[in-house]
């Protein structure tokens, strides 16, 4: 149930709404959730509302943590690092 | 900025690949066994959807959790549910709950049978209908965990402000760590780590989890659900029990504070109070429900529509509840993919997206296992 993707806040409407962003694809969300929220503030959508924001900063480090982990691996292995597999497709789906 | 691909660009994951062996030898030499479980239905189905317990060697189990809400809520729930769509009540409702089995039987069926149910993505939309249909009665069927009483209680808090009068909830809120705290205290279940939920610690904050760790020994990762996000999760669980010293561990600080999110926390405070309640396979857990509080009984269905909620009954063959313990794999149910299939489910981990039954069928892998699986 829980989407793990931050979406980007493009709009803050009255009576708590706002829009976000993903992919070009924009929806209505409930803003009350979180503390003064801001255009431009990435979010965590559940059920409809935003549950929490991102911290961009934090995220940034997380990122520059992995990007620099793929690069070490890349040195010790000398090449291309076995990509993991992507998302399985689901092989009988419900 | 994406937020999205670097968590998936699985470059880095050979060093955790690599990380992760090396704990595997080490725990062979120390001749041990590790036991992490993650908690969360959403992480059930990230780690079945990214083979990471392919990254596993001998020596380190995952098993799941009892995160999924759908399949914790006892049948009974479901029995009440029918019977207000039964009454001509309209039922709203997530989709996952429409095809649980009740004790006779399903949502589906009240609506094949003329029952109004109708499926929404968020609460939201249940307040529309009430709006939409001032006639009629409206009962949301508000089950899930923390991650998810949130927005229920925003949208009731705007049902409130606006004074919608013709919709209430039937409630089956339920509260992580109270069921955490019941499966630690579980003999029968040994329990060496927890990778802790990523979104429902958004609400309640990491350190929710320190008791686990300061007084039952427990080793706790807040891990985010991103493929990248869990490898670096099961590395420090690692890290954690071969050291000897649990702590708790926030790997997913780019979104979960130590206190959680205090807006939302203080707006669920207002309308709810902690009680009793039965979870599939856990039996009854102290505290572990979020009811109404009394001066907002008219929004609870059960007590706006004369409901009396009774245990109810489950499929006898369902082992559900000792899956949701972490002591049986999916596998292991002798009505897994034949006579319990999800085309035609029997019990409700095999119904939600977040199920442990559903997790396995989709993708094929051992999920849940309590006898482990290594690379
Ligand atoms: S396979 Fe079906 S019957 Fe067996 S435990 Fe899972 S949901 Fe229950």
């Amino acid at each position: 149930m829980c989407l793990a993707v931050p979406m980007q806040l493009v709009a803050v409407e009255e009576n708590g709404m706002g829009v976000v962003e993903q992919d070009g694809i924009r929806f209505g969300v409930g803003l009350m959730l979180v503390e003064s929220p801001a255009i431009g503030d990435y979010l965590l959508v559940h059920a409809g509302y935003a549950i929490e924001k991102l911290d961009t900063a934090e995220a940034d480090a997380r990122l520059a943590l992995f990007r620099s982990l793929a690069e070490i691996a890349r040195q010790e292995t000398g090449a291309e690092v076995t990509l993991v597999a992507p998302p399985r497709p689901p092989g009988k789906d419900p | 900025m994406n937020y999205r691909d670097g968590f998936r660009r699985m470059e880095a994951a050979g060093h955790f690949r690599r990380r992760l062996a090396d704990h595997g030898r080490q725990l062979a030499r120390e001749g041990r066994v590790v036991r992490l479980m993650e908690v969360c239905g959403s992480h059930t189905m990230a780690i079945a959807r990214y083979a990471i317990r392919d990254f596993l060697p001998a020596g380190i189990r995952l098993v799941s959790g009892p995160g999924c809400p759908v399949c914790v809520t006892d049948p009974g729930y479901l029995d009440a549910a029918i019977e207000l769509a039964d009454r001509g009540v309209i039922v709203s409702t997530f989709g996952d709950m429409v095809r649980v089995p009740g004790s006779r039987s399903t949502l589906a069926q009240a609506r094949a049978e003329g029952g109004r149910v109708e499926v929404c993505y968020s609460p939201m939309s249940a307040l529309e209908l009430a709006r939409n249909h001032p006639a009629s009665e409206v009962v949301f069927l508000a089950v899930g965990f923390e991650t998810t009483v949130a927005p229920v209680i925003a949208m009731l808090d705007a049902a409130v402000s606006q004074g919608i009068g013709n919709l209430s909830l039937l409630t089956a809120f339920k509260r992580i760590p109270p069921a955490l705290a019941a499966l630690i205290s579980d003999p029968g279940i040994r329990i060496d780590g927890l990778l802790c939920p990523a979104h429902v610690s958004a609400i309640i904050g990491a350190d929710a989890y320190l008791p686990f760790a300061e007084t039952h020994g427990v080793a706790c990762v807040v891990a985010g659900f991103e493929p990248l996000d869990i490898l670096l999760g099961l590395d420090g669980l690692l890290q954690q029990y071969l050291s000897g010293k649990a702590r708790v561990d926030n790997q997913y600080a780019r979104v979960v504070k130590p206190g959680g999110n205090r807006q939302a926390l203080a707006l669920m405070d207002r309308y709810l109070l902690p009680g009793d309640a039965s979870w599939r396979g856990l039996g009854t857990i102290p505290a572990s429900a979020l009811n109404l509080r009394p001066e907002f009984s008219r929004f609870d269905a059960g007590n706006r529509h004369g409901l009396i909620l009774q245990p109810g009954r489950l499929n006898p063959g369902c082992l559900c509840g000792e899956i949701l313990k972490g002591k049986l794999a999916p596998e292991e149910c002798p009505l897994f993919g034949g006579a319990c299939h999800p085309d035609r489910p029997l019990g409700p981990c095999m119904v939600s997206s977040e199920g442990n039954c559903a997790a396995a069928f989709r993708y094929g892998g051992k999920v849940g296992m309590a006898s482990g699986v290594c690379a």
